[in-house]
C-alpha cells in the first residue's frame, strides 16, 4: 500500500495541504514582483538580484512573453517558472492555431492555473514553487492576474508577490488610483519595488514589462504587444525618480 | 458531394448579410425530402450553411454546435463569425485525410455590426470574399447569377430580392437542387427568415 502513496500532498489532520503551504513559503523567499493595471495598459516589474557581481545580468530572464498580448513574471523558483512559461506558450499557440487570435487573458490564466492545480493532486510530483503575475490586454481591456501554487487565481488592480509583498501591497493601496495612465503606473511600480529594495537600484537590477491598449482610432491592423523595457528606458524612469 | 444535391449562397449587403439555401434532399435523381435544412443559426448573429453529403451535414452541424456551445461557456462570450470560421476551418482540417464531404459557408454580423462571409473547401481552406460566396451542386450557376445580380451596398430588402433571384434561377438549371428555398437576412435589428416556393421539377 505504502509503495503507491507517492503523493506528497496528503491532507494534514487540520485540513491543510502542507506542501502547498511550503510552496507559498518558497514564493515568500523569492524576489519581489509587482504589477499595476493602468487605464490604458498594464505594467509588471521585478527585482533581478544576483549573488555575485560576476554574473552576466543581461542574460537573466525573469520575465517572459507568452504571446503578443500577454506577458508574465514570477516570484519564487526560477526553474519552475521556465516550465510554466513553456506550457503557457504552448497553450497560447494551441489557441491561436484554432481561432487565429490571441487567447483572452482569463482563458490562459485558467488553463495555467489548472496545470498548477494538477501538481497539487498528482502522484510523484511537487507543487510549483512560484506565484505568477500575468499582464495582458484583450477585447475587455487590460487585465492583471495572480496565480498561486495551489492553482487559485485572482484578478487585481495592483498587487505584489514575493519577499516584500506585504509592505509593497500597503504601499500600492496608498498610491494606486484607477485613472492612472501607463506612464504613471510604471513609475509607481518602480517606486514600489524601491521601497523594499536592498542596496542601490539600477537599470540592471530590475526588469520591467509593459503592455498597452491600442487606441480604438488606430485599431484594425495594430495589436497589443507585451514588451520588456530596455536598460536605457529603465534608466530614464529611474533618473526621473531620483 | 453530388449524391444528395444542394445549393447555398451568402451575400454581403449594407450593414446586413443574407444566406440562402434550397430545401431538397435526394438520393441522386430520386427526391426524398423537400424540407431538408442546410442552413443553421450558430449564434444570434452568425449562420452556417452546409452543402454536400447530408449525413456529414448533420454530423458537422452537431459537432460544431457542441464546439460553439463549449466556447460560449468557457469564454463567457458569444463567438464572433470570423472566429467561428477559423474554428470550422480547424475542425475540417483535423479530418485532412478522411474529410467530411461538405463545403460550408458562414455568414454573420460581427460585434461592430460589420458584415462577414466566408466559405471553405471540404478540408477547411478558408476564403473571405467581400461580395458573395456559393457552394453546392448548383455553385457554377450561382456564380453566374451572383456575378450578374449582385451590387455593393444593397439594403436588406434589395439584398433579399437579389439573393432569392440568384438562388431560384440557379437551381432551376440544376436537376439535384431546388424544391423550395429558405432565405435568412441578418440585420443589426434581427434576422428575417423567409421561405420561398419555386418549381418542383
Amino acid at each position: 500500500m505504502d509503495r503507491y502513496s507517492f503523493s506528497l500532498t496528503t491532507f494534514a489532520p487540520n485540513g491543510k495541504l502542507l506542501q502547498i503551504e511550503h510552496a507559498l513559503a518558497a514564493v515568500g523567499n523569492g524576489a519581489t514582483s509587482v504589477g499595476i493595471k493602468a487605464a490604458n495598459g498594464v505594467v509588471v516589474a521585478t527585482e533581478k538580484k544576483t549573488g555575485s557581481s560576476l554574473i552576466d545580468v543581461s542574460s537573466l530572464e525573469h520575465m517572459a512573453m507568452v504571446c503578443d498580448s500577454i506577458g508574465m513574471v514570477y516570484s519564487g523558483m526560477g526553474p519552475d517558472f521556465r516550465v510554466l512559461v513553456n506550457s503557457a506558450r504552448k497553450m497560447a499557440q494551441q489557441y491561436i492555431r484554432i481561432y487565429m487570435e490571441d487567447p483572452p487573458v482569463r482563458i490562459l490564466v485558467k488553463e495555467l492555473a489548472s496545470v498548477m492545480q494538477e501538481f497539487t493532486q498528482s502522484g510523484g510530483v511537487r507543487p510549483f514553487g512560484v506565484s505568477l503575475l500575468l499582464a495582458g490586454v484583450d477585447e475587455r481591456g487590460p487585465s492583471l492576474y495572480q496565480v498561486d501554487p495551489s492553482g487559485s487565481y485572482f484578478p487585481w488592480k495592483a498587487t505584489a508577490i514575493g519577499k516584500n509583498m506585504v509592505n509593497s501591497k500597503t504601499f500600492l493601496e496608498k498610491r494606486f488610483n484607477g485613472d492612472m495612465e501607463l506612464e504613471d503606473a510604471v513609475h509607481t511600480a518602480i517606486l514600489t519595488l524601491k521601497e523594499g529594495f536592498e542596496g542601490q537600484m539600477t537599470e540592471q537590477s530590475i526588469d520591467v514589462g509593459i503592455i498597452s491598449v491600442i487606441p480604438s482610432a488606430q485599431s484594425g491592423s495594430a495589436t497589443p504587444k507585451f514588451q520588456r523595457l530596455t536598460q536605457t528606458e529603465i534608466k530614464d524612469y529611474l533618473s526621473n525618480i531620483m | 458531394m453530388e449524391y444528395n444535391g444542394s445549393a447555398i449562397v451568402a451575400m454581403v449587403g449594407k450593414n446586413c448579410v443574407a444566406i440562402a439555401a434550397d430545401k431538397r434532399l435526394g438520393q441522386q435523381a430520386l427526391t426524398v425530402d423537400m424540407d431538408f435544412k442546410k442552413v443553421f443559426p450558430m449564434t444570434d448573429r452568425a449562420y452556417i450553411g452546409l452543402s454536400g453529403l447530408a449525413t456529414d451535414v448533420k454530423t458537422v452541424h452537431d459537432t460544431l454546435r457542441m464546439r460553439v456551445n463549449l466556447y460560449k461557456h468557457r469564454e463567457e462570450r458569444v463567438i464572433e463569425p470570423r472566429t467561428m470560421a477559423h474554428m470550422v476551418s480547424h475542425m475540417l482540417y483535423e479530418r485532412r485525410f478522411g474529410p467530411y464531404y461538405i463545403e460550408p459557408i458562414i455568414a454573420g454580423l460581427d460585434k461592430d455590426q460589420k458584415p462577414f462571409i466566408c466559405g471553405t473547401d471540404l478540408i477547411g481552406c478558408p476564403n473571405f470574399p467581400s461580395d458573395f460566396v456559393v457552394t453546392g451542386t448548383a455553385s457554377d450557376n450561382l456564380f453566374g447569377m451572383c456575378e450578374a445580380l449582385w451590387e455593393p451596398d444593397l439594403e436588406a430588402d434589395d439584398l433579399f430580392e437579389t439573393i432569392s433571384q440568384a438562388l431560384l434561377n440557379a437551381v432551376d438549371r440544376d436537376a439535384v437542387s431546388g424544391w423550395g428555398a429558405v432565405v435568412h437576412v441578418i440585420t443589426p435589428e434581427g434576422v428575417i427568415t423567409r421561405e420561398i416556393k419555386n418549381r418542383m421539377d
